[in-house]
Parts: structure tokens; C-alpha cells; sequence
């Protein structure tokens, strides 16, 4: 499979109706309908799920890792995401959790709450250094990533250039684990519990290195039900909760912030909210700030559309957790922060796929067709055409994937013009 | 080189809640087109600089967008009230921003120097009770 273009989000064709509310939704103008059915166009899908959540037919799904995929190792390890904790209402602590998935055949289960404390250790390091530009950006919710690929190619030098949690606690589970049981690592697999599809994404196809320590990611509304069956008869252990507060704190939004411990953070969460910080960020009006952590998804990672409980329930699970667990510093011995790869290999490049053409004077060009095509529309952004607003429709007329007369209220027009012609045509004729 | 796109945008004196608007249409416009990053950033950071300026001091005015291969300008021309001492409205930390806009967290007397600072080519002209011109460019090479 080619990998550069593999998306988990995907439409499910015979689901779809054909409605404008993914098309309206989605935050970087990706899908179309046409042909009375939604399109996402690859290049510019950053796998937030926004569609996933809108869709009423639930036409879009997130294509995840079955829970059979775990056999393809002969040992497996869990990495439960810290916002899988507040999918329970009734824990007595995080133990249970890590008790419960190897009870469903996992032979351990590392939490990612202790990448996270690594990765906020790494972070605090490099904001100490001066040349770095303000403000750093997070780059633990891969759709923000992605998002600034397409839409904010110019903020790209502030993300920060420290791998996401899951990564980093991939490295550690398989390296623990080797030395504890004498095995060698490759025949250790590494499943992250993926409250979203964009991490899905972010394991075939990362983003800032080659290749991802992670070997899988299923879902967890794939694991729910078994796993809240095992939880009932999982024992408290605490000394098996090992990551700190702070490093749990990353499921919800203002975690990143709290771990990183910088003056002058902003916590944003929702698309449509990172996207007026981030116009604010590129305009130089946020300029004492140092750190912003987004997250693509309403209340962070909690709110990930492939997870059980809603969003605010799930918080505050969460919140109760943290306070409860008695490990309130980071979890971090300083050879860890040598041991492992911590930090980005290659740049991350802006993508180009809002350009309208690679030459500039033919993209001048087209804008100017499109701003006289634009002009002559009705401006109601209805989505009948089957592209998200009016602008868009004009661009993509000129791009040759639409025609005027896909507009149903210039078709509206061109009738009228017809019926009058007829009534002339007749009555010429009489005579 | 002739000017291939032209864009321009009214921008109303006191408009608060419309400001930086013609500046995010204007990003929009120059990430279609391609520009690099680079010339994004010192863009950006010029055109809303210059549009609160209009927000701000002016009595209204046009803010228009110019693009060539060779660069991308900005011109800023206002109906008034006009600078009267150009040199030090130029000086950092010199405001004559109202109590309003420095309630909004305007008025620092970094607006002027910063568009300098990141225009390729910058030039002001302002007559008092005329108005005030400034053009700004940004090489595209």
C-alpha cells in the first residue's frame, strides 16, 4: 500500500446520502459531493474526524487495527492513551486498566502517560533554548500537525521537534521489555489505544521520522466492551502506576501546558478554534506567548471521536484519576533522555495542496478567474453544488472538477432566461 | 513586471469587530498563489500591523493587495487625519493610540518599525488633514 497517501478516515460509499455536513465541517475544504456522494480529496484530508462525528449516516468511519491484528507478534504489548482511563466511570485506579488489557491476551501494558512524561521533560528543554521561535507549537495532536502542513505552512519552524508520547513510550515498552525477558525486539508488538483516527494516521505515515515504533493502532470503541468486562475483576496495584499526574494529564486539554510547566501557554481545543489562534499566531499578535498546545478535538484527547464516553464525562474521570494517584513529578530518569530517540529525524514540509498551481503567473491567473466567477454567484454557501462555499465552488470551476451549472441557483437563472425565450419563440411564431 | 492580481479592501475607522479580516483574506489569497513561508510570515505580520493601523488612527481607508512575479505589495492609503511629525510616529514605543485601543492591547508603538522592519521596501507619505500613503513590498526571490 502506498503509505504517503493512507488515511484512516474513509467514506463508506453506500452509507452516504449525499448531505452537506461533513462538507461544511471539514477544516481544510477536503470533501466534495458529487454524484450525490461525499469525496475526500487525499491530499488535503488531515484525519481529524470531524466528518466521522457530523455524519449522521455514519457513512465516514476511521479505518483502525483489529484486535486480532495483536497475533502477527509473538509478544504484545498494550500502550493505553492516557484519555482511555476516563472512559470508565467506576476505576479505582489506572492499575485496573493496565490489569485488564492483559487479561484480554496482552502480555504487558505500558502506559503512554510515561511517554508523555518524558516527552513534557524534552519539551521543557527545549524551550529553554532562546533561538527557538515563539511561540513553540505542540506537536502532540497530529491533525494540528497536519493542519499547519496544509493550512499554516509558514508556522511550521515553531512546532516543536520532540516525537508524541505513543512513540517515545513504544521505544521504552519494547526496550523494558526485551531486557526483562531476554527477547529481541522485533518479536515485540507495540499497540497504541487510539481514541482518534489521526494517530492511526500518524503510526503508517508519521510525520518528522521515517519509520514508527508503534506496530498498530485499534481503536477503543473496538476494545470497550471486552475491556470494561475485564475491569470489573481487575485488582488495584498501585505500584504499577507509574506515570506521574502531569503525564496522565495529557488527555485533556491544558495537560501539555501543566506538564511543560512554561509562563505564558495557551491550551486550545476544537479545529475551528486552533485555526483562529494559530491566524493570530501568524499575524504576530500573540507575541509574549511561549508555548501553544491545540488539539484538534473538543476538550483534547478525551474528546477523540473513536471514544466510548462523551467528552466531558471523560474529563472528569480523567481529573478524578490524576488527583487520586499519589506520583505528582514528572517520571523521568535522566538516561532516558539520551537512551531513546526523542527527538524529530527529517523536517516536516509544508503541503502544498490549497495551491492552485505550481507556476505562479498560472496561479495568478486562475485567481482572477476565480474572482470573477465568484462574483457572478449567489453567495448563499448552501453546499448544493456539492463544494463546501461559493469560493470554493469558483475554484474549483477553474480547476475543471465543477461547471457553473452544477450551482443550482444559476440553473435557476439560465431556466428562467430559457422560459422567457419560449414565450417569445411562441409567440413570434403565431403571428 | 506587470501587476498580474489586484485586490483591494475597504477598511471602516473604529471597526473593531471586522479588523484583521482583509489581513486573513489576504493570507488565504497569497498561500493559493504559492508563496513561500518566509514571505508569508513578513506579510502577515505587516498587513495586520497596517490594517489596525487603519482601525485604529485612520479616518478609513483601502487597503490593496498588488502581486507580480518579481514581488507582493501592499498599500495602505487613508482619508486622513495624517501623521504630522513622520520621524517619530517611525520611533519605537511611540503611540498616539486612545484609551480604547489600548484596552484592546493596541497602542504599544511597535506598529510602524515592525511593518519596516519586515517589508522588503517601505515608504510613507502623509499630509495632515489629507492622509497618509504607505507601500510596502516583499521581494518574492
Amino acid at each position: 500500500m502506498d503509505t504517503k497517501r493512507f488515511h484512516s478516515v474513509r467514506l463508506e460509499g453506500d452509507k452516504c446520502r449525499g448531505c452537506t455536513n461533513c462538507l461544511k465541517r471539514c477544516p481544510t475544504e477536503a470533501i466534495r459531493v458529487r454524484g450525490g456522494r461525499a469525496h475526500i480529496i487525499d491530499e488535503r484530508c488531515i484525519d481529524c474526524g470531524e466528518c466521522i462525528r457530523v455524519c449522521g449516516y455514519h457513512a465516514k468511519v476511521a479505518v483502525t487495527d483489529p484486535l486480532s491484528s495483536i497475533s502477527r507478534f509473538r509478544y504484545k504489548i498494550a500502550l493505553p492513551a492516557p484519555s482511555l482511563y476516563g472512559q470508565f466511570k467506576e476505576l479505582r485506579g489506572i492499575s485496573q486498566v493496565l490489569n485488564g488489557l492483559k487479561q484480554m491476551g496482552f502480555d504487558e501494558a505500558f502506559e503512554v502517560a510515561r511517554g508523555a512524561d518524558v516527552v513534557s521533560r524534552a519539551i521543557r528543554e527545549r524551550l529553554k533554548n532562546p533561538d527557538l521561535p515563539r511561540p513553540v507549537i505542540s506537536s502532540a495532536c497530529p491533525a494540528i500537525v497536519r493542519l499547519i502542513q496544509v493550512r499554516f505552512p509558514d508556522l511550521i519552524d515553531h512546532i516543536v521537534d520532540v516525537r508524541q508520547p505513543m512513540e517515545v513510550a513504544a521505544m521504552i515498552a519494547k526496550r523494558e521489555f526485551a531486557r526483562k525477558h531476554g527477547v529481541d525486539e522485533k518479536e515485540i508488538g507495540c499497540f497504541f489505544i487510539t481514541p482518534c483516527p489521526a494517530k492511526v494516521t500518524a503510526v503508517r505515515n508519521p510525520i518528522g521520522h521515517e519509520k514508527s515504533a508503534v506496530d498498530g493502532a485499534i481503536s477503543v470503541l473496538e476494545i470497550y466492551g471486552l475491556l470494561s468486562s475485564q475491569i470489573r475483576n481487575a485488582p488495584v496495584d498501585i505500584t504499577i502506576e507509574t506515570a506521574s499526574d502531569l503525564g496522565v494529564g495529557w488527555a485533556r486539554s491544558g495537560g501539555e501546558c501543566k506538564a511543560v510547566s512554561v509562563e505564558n501557554a495557551m491550551a486550545v481545543d476544537g479545529i475551528e478554534n486552533c485555526i483562529r489562534v494559530l491566524e493570530e499566531i501568524e499575524d504576530n499578535r500573540l507575541r509574549d506567548l511561549e508555548f501553544f498546545e491545540g488539539a484538534a478535538c473538543t476538550g483534547g484527547c478525551v474528546g477523540g471521536p473513536l471514544n466510548f464516553e462523551n467528552n466531558y464525562v471523560a474529563r472528569s474521570n480523567v481529573t478524578r484519576l490524576s488527583s487520586r494517584t499519589p506520583n505528582p513529578e514528572l517520571n523521568v530518569d535522566s538516561g532516558m533522555m539520551t537512551k531513546y530517540e526523542l527527538y524529530d529525524s527529517s523536517r516536516i514540509l509544508p503541503n502544498s495542496a490549497m495551491k492552485l498551481d505550481d507556476d505562479l503567473i498560472e496561479a495568478m491567473r486562475k485567481m482572477e478567474r476565480i474572482e470573477a466567477i465568484y462574483k457572478e454567484l449567489p453567495g448563499y454557501d448552501c453546499g448544493s453544488c456539492g463544494s463546501p462555499t461559493c469560493r470554493t465552488f469558483a475554484e474549483d470551476i477553474v480547476q475543471g472538477a465543477a461547471t457553473q451549472m452544477d450551482c443550482i441557483h444559476k440553473m435557476k437563472e439560465q431556466l428562467k432566461i430559457m422560459a422567457q425565450q419560449m414565450v417569445n419563440l411562441a409567440q413570434t411564431t403565431r403571428e | 513586471m506587470a501587476v498580474l492580481l489586484e485586490k483591494s479592501f475597504p477598511v471602516e475607522a473604529g471597526a473593531y469587530t471586522t479588523a484583521g479580516e482583509a489581513s486573513t483574506t489576504i493570507k488565504r489569497t497569497l498561500k493559493q498563489l504559492g508563496i513561500s513561508a518566509e514571505v508569508l510570515r513578513h506579510v502577515s505580520v505587516a498587513c495586520y500591523e497596517v490594517e489596525l493601523n487603519l482601525v485604529i488612527h485612520s479616518l478609513g481607508g483601502t487597503l490593496t493587495l498588488l502581486v507580480d512575479p518579481e514581488k507582493v505589495t501592499l498599500i495602505s492609503k487613508d482619508i486622513g487625519p495624517g501623521i504630522p511629525d513622520i520621524d517619530k510616529a517611525m520611533t519605537e514605543g511611540f503611540s498616539t493610540a486612545n484609551e480604547e485601543a489600548r484596552t484592546l492591547g493596541f497602542g504599544a508603538g511597535m506598529g510602524l518599525p515592525n511593518m519596516k522592519r519586515n517589508a522588503t521596501e517601505f515608504d510613507i507619505q502623509s499630509e495632515v488633514g489629507v492622509g497618509t500613503t504607505i507601500t510596502m513590498s516583499f521581494a518574492l526571490k
